[in-house]
């Protein structure tokens, strides 16, 4: 296939490529959904389109609908100047329209030069001619500036590399449109830059590229164009200089940014710490995992703890949760020493916890919003008492409507909601437990900006009415903006803490940063919780 | 992490060599750890007895295997797709039976054996549509093929049926001479067998598409890969594998017998974890099969040898195995930290 030709399709201005998608009047409905209303959608060749809404704005929909992986209702899809039906992801590969998912889909026990090849290799006397297939990926790989080799297994790379190499086999089959999406999620700075530097070539080239991510900062540096998104309608297709990015969140969440702003200053506020801590942690330690911390969360108060990844503010959550065992170090609650085994005896002390891995220890995807709100109560109660049904139905719609949970409906499966709304759920499950103390780690990750300032609100606000909460973000100004006193850790040791109202992003940045007198030789990767 | 490019075309340190090789070969430590343990048996049985190391015993480990090599070939195939066949035991003890009956009614050969093989290949197709279209565990749905298998076994003959196919019975009895060493025509065929499969899993897409479809079925899929025929198709594999062992082993036993193959599907899955397959597919080579299966031939020599009783075989194989599953674990967990 080469590059796209003059269409019929409504031409661009002449100092844009030609275009290589026109997406028309794009429509699915899921049962009792409207997914996509009438979307439309314009990619260019030769320029980074970047897709842009909150969670369940549609963006998904829309890119399997391109991708060939969802059946659209209504509208029509060209592509290169020809309607095409698209009925599966091989009809969207044969229309020379290649993706590359967030998670890394390829063989990670095949070789890096079989990834690439896989279902094209080079064949001589009907048998696969591995040199020629190692040749000729070796020499693409080349081409977009990636050297590695083409022989080793996958999974030895780095999930950057791995993604370079998704993205190399998506251009292999000369594919003329490249969806992103969210390939960045899971990398570094510089191995964004890596995998940016092999978009770039690729634009250059001709290619269509329609980017899908949460990072605005990278939206702004990569993408020509962004389309905006919102509730399953087009709210607009804007060159990336006309549209500062106060408007683009503004248009993202179709909410005045003043109510952003307006998120109260929580950490401003003065917490009384004379009375007894709810919690109190001296000397809580366990091996591998965590050095002797000391800790104290007062009444209506928020701490954050900072820290990059692996650097042990997990396992001290986990510890103060009861979801791990302290090796060494008690924990008083309210003045009584407390011995929490398991999250059972936490719940029971009204403390909760939310995990990081909300999809694997937070909501049971099978269960329905109702069940998965339910059952932190119910755990609470015991299996014995089960709850009415007037009470449940009362609980679970004061929660969805509390917390903004879409869709607003009690028996949706949790699995087919969004993170954000994922996140929503879990939140409310632990609430509705009235607990004393909430732990928090990352509940805003991997969600979209309008969950996310829902979140936080709910926090700052819960807080305010007296609840005490350990706050976990690898944001750190969520982190600033949120809690009163930040608890900074590094190397499975608890560094510092700061008072949030007298430090700002810098000074925490340079406390995680600050050189050890004694390095410990292997940061981060050793913490077990880390799976990433 | 191997990150780091390799320099190509430069003349590689004796270390990025190590790492080179450890990049690229790593999925071959669990066989050449099968290798290791194989030749560890075959030294301390000659240490030991010293008549261990013989021609007529090396040759015997072949001929009175070939029916299971068979086996585990086809298992491999179907472990490596991320699944599992239990009915190969039944399957083989079905093929075989009817293949003594209809062979003992005076149905030609040459019709008989290539029917039983095509109704091994039928069993796993029906194991393969259940697993593939009504996405039943492969768990479940080889035990469906188990109990079906071994109930059509008994409807063919309820007791044994000797066999006087002179064809069949010159499978097992013809014997190529050289030195001591001979090999029968059913060795042949297992490591034919081995040979085909190893060519069919190296060179071909569809031996590269059941790699991948063991490494992720979902990556398989939107690489635009034909998962679904893939992994019919392993299961067929295995059947026909099976079919193909009933005639073997109704050849080596001289017989066909209904209550044939009981746990064999079991000692097969063990042979194929020997020899280096994850049971989490994706990895794995019919070679390490192969390996596997003379090491369970090893063992049950060596016990014999002894004159303890054939139950430590499944003691030992028993241990053995566990030892391999954690060695498994190990691997796995190490490459998914990376």
């Amino acid at each position: 296939m080469t590059l796209p030709m003059d269409t019929d399709v409504p031409s661009s201005p002449t100092d844009r490529g030609a275009v290589a998608v026109a997406m028309r009047d794009i429509t699915v409905r899921f049962p009792g959904v409207l997914a996509l209303d009438g979307v439309d959608l314009t990619l260019h060749a030769g320029e980074v389109h970047a897709l842009m809404g909150e969670n369940g704005a549609g963006k998904s929909t829309l890119i399997k609908a391109l991708t060939g992986e969802q059946r659209i209702d209504a509208g029509t899809i060209t592509v290169d100047g020809r309607v095409r039906e698209l009925r599966g992801t091989s009809d969207a590969q044969e229309a020379g329209i290649a993706t590359v998912y967030q998670e890394v889909n390829l063989c990670a026990n095949l070789s890096v030069g079989e990834n690439l090849m896989l279902g094209g290799e080079p064949r001589r006397r009907g048998a696969i001619d591995w040199r020629e297939l190692h040749r000729r990926a070796g020499e693409h790989l080349r081409g977009l500036g990636v050297e590695i080799d083409t022989r080793s297994r996958l999974s030895g790379h780095s999930i950057a590399v791995q993604q370079l190499v998704a993205i190399s086999r998506a251009i292999m089959q000369e594919a003329s449109v490249l969806v992103l999406d969210e390939p960045t999620s899971s990398l570094d700075r510089s191995e964004v830059e890596r995998l940016f530097a092999v978009v770039r070539e690729l634009r250059d080239r001709g290619v269509a590229v329609l980017f899908v991510t949460h990072f605005l900062d990278q939206v702004y540096e990569i993408s020509d164009r962004i389309t905006v998104l919102r509730n399953g309608a087009l709210v607009g297709d804007y060159p990336v200089d006309e549209l500062p990015r106060p408007e683009l969140v503004a248009r993202m969440i179709g909410r005045d940014l003043d109510e952003l702003e307006a998120l109260s200053d929580s950490s401003a506020r003065v917490i009384d710490r004379s009375g007894a801590p709810v919690i109190r942690a001296r000397g809580l330690a366990r091996r591998g995992a965590l050095e002797a911390v000391d800790v104290d969360v007062f009444d209506g108060e928020i701490v954050g703890l900072a820290g990059l990844l692996g650097s042990g503010r997990t396992e001290l959550a986990r510890l103060l949760a009861g979801a791990d065992h302290p090796d060494r170090g008690h924990l008083e609650k309210r003045g009584t020493p407390v011995r929490l085994g398991t999250p059972r005896h936490a719940i029971a002390q009204r403390i909760v916890f939310s995990s990081e891995d909300r999809r694997a220890e937070g909501v049971v995807p099978d269960l329905s919003v109702a069940e998965n709100i339910v059952l932190g109560v119910q755990a609470r109660r015991g299996w014995m008492r089960p709850i009415a049904a007037a009470e449940r139905d009362e609980l679970v719609a004061r929660s969805i409507a509390e917390l903004g949970i879409r869709p607003a409906d009690p028996n949706a499966l949790v699995r087919n909601l969004s993170g954000g709304n994922q996140q929503k759920v879990l939140l409310a499950r632990w609430l509705a437990t009235a607990p004393e103390l909430l732990i928090l780690d990352e509940p805003t990750r991997g969600i979209d900006v309008g969950a996310k300032a829902d979140i936080q609100r709910k926090v700052a606000e819960l807080a305010r009415a007296g609840l005490a909460v350990v706050f976990i973000s690898s944001e750190l100004d969520e982190v600033l903006r949120l809690a009163q006193r930040i608890a900074v850790m590094r190397d499975h040791r608890k560094i510092g803490e700061l008072d949030a109202r007298e430090v700002g992003l810098d000074a925490v940045v340079e406390m995680i940063a600050q050189e050890d007198p004694a390095p410990s030789p292997e940061p981060a990767t050793s913490a077990p919780r880390s799976r990433t | 992490m191997t990150d780091t490019p390799v320099a190509l075309g430069a003349r590689p340190s004796l270390r990025e060599r190590a790492d080179r090789f450890r990049a690229r070969r790593a999925s071959w430590i669990p066989v050449s750890a099968a290798v290791g343990i194989l030749v560890v048996m075959f030294a301390v049985g000659q240490a030991y007895f010293g008549n261990f190391l013989t021609p007529r015993v090396l040759s015997s480990l072949l001929l009175d295997n070939a029916y299971l090599i068979v086996l585990a070939v086809g298992m491999t195939f179907v472990i490596l797709t991320g699944g599992i066949d239990l009915s190969v035991g039944s399957v083989m003890a079905f093929t075989g039976i009817l293949c003594a009956r209809m062979l003992s009614e005076g149905a030609p050969t040459g019709v008989v054996i290539p029917l039983v093989i095509v109704l091994g290949a039928l069993m796993g197709l029906a194991t393969g549509v259940l697993v593939q279209v009504f996405e039943v565990q492969p768990f479940i749905a080889s035990l469906a093929a188990m109990f079906a298998a071994r109930g059509l076994a008994f409807v063919v003959s309820l007791s044994s049926i000797k066999l006087e196919d002179p064809f069949v019975l010159a499978l097992q009895s013809t014997r190529l001479a050289g030195g001591g060493w001979y090999l029968t025509p059913t060795g042949i065929i297992a490591i034919a067998t081995v040979v085909i499969a190893a060519l069919v899993l190296h060179f071909t897409r569809f031996g590269r598409t059941v790699y991948a479809v063991g490494g992720s079925e979902q990556s398989a899929r939107l690489m635009g890969l034909a998962t679904a025929r893939t992994k019919v198709l392993a299961y067929v594999i295995s059947g026909t594998c099976a079919g193909i062992a009933g005639v073997l082993f109704t050849a080596y036993s001289g017989a066909g017998y209904p209550l044939n193959g009981i746990g064999t599907e079991l000692d097969t899955i063990a042979a194929v974890v020997i020899g280096g397959t994850l049971l989490t597919g994706g990895t794995g080579y019919v070679l390490g099969s192969m390996i596997g299966v003379f090491v369970y031939g090893t063992i049950k020599v060596l016990i014999s040898f002894l004159g303890a009783e054939q139950s430590w075989t499944r003691i030992t194989i028993g241990a053995l195995l566990l030892v391999f599953v954690v060695v498994q674990r190990v691997i796995v967990a190490r490459s998914s930290r990376s």
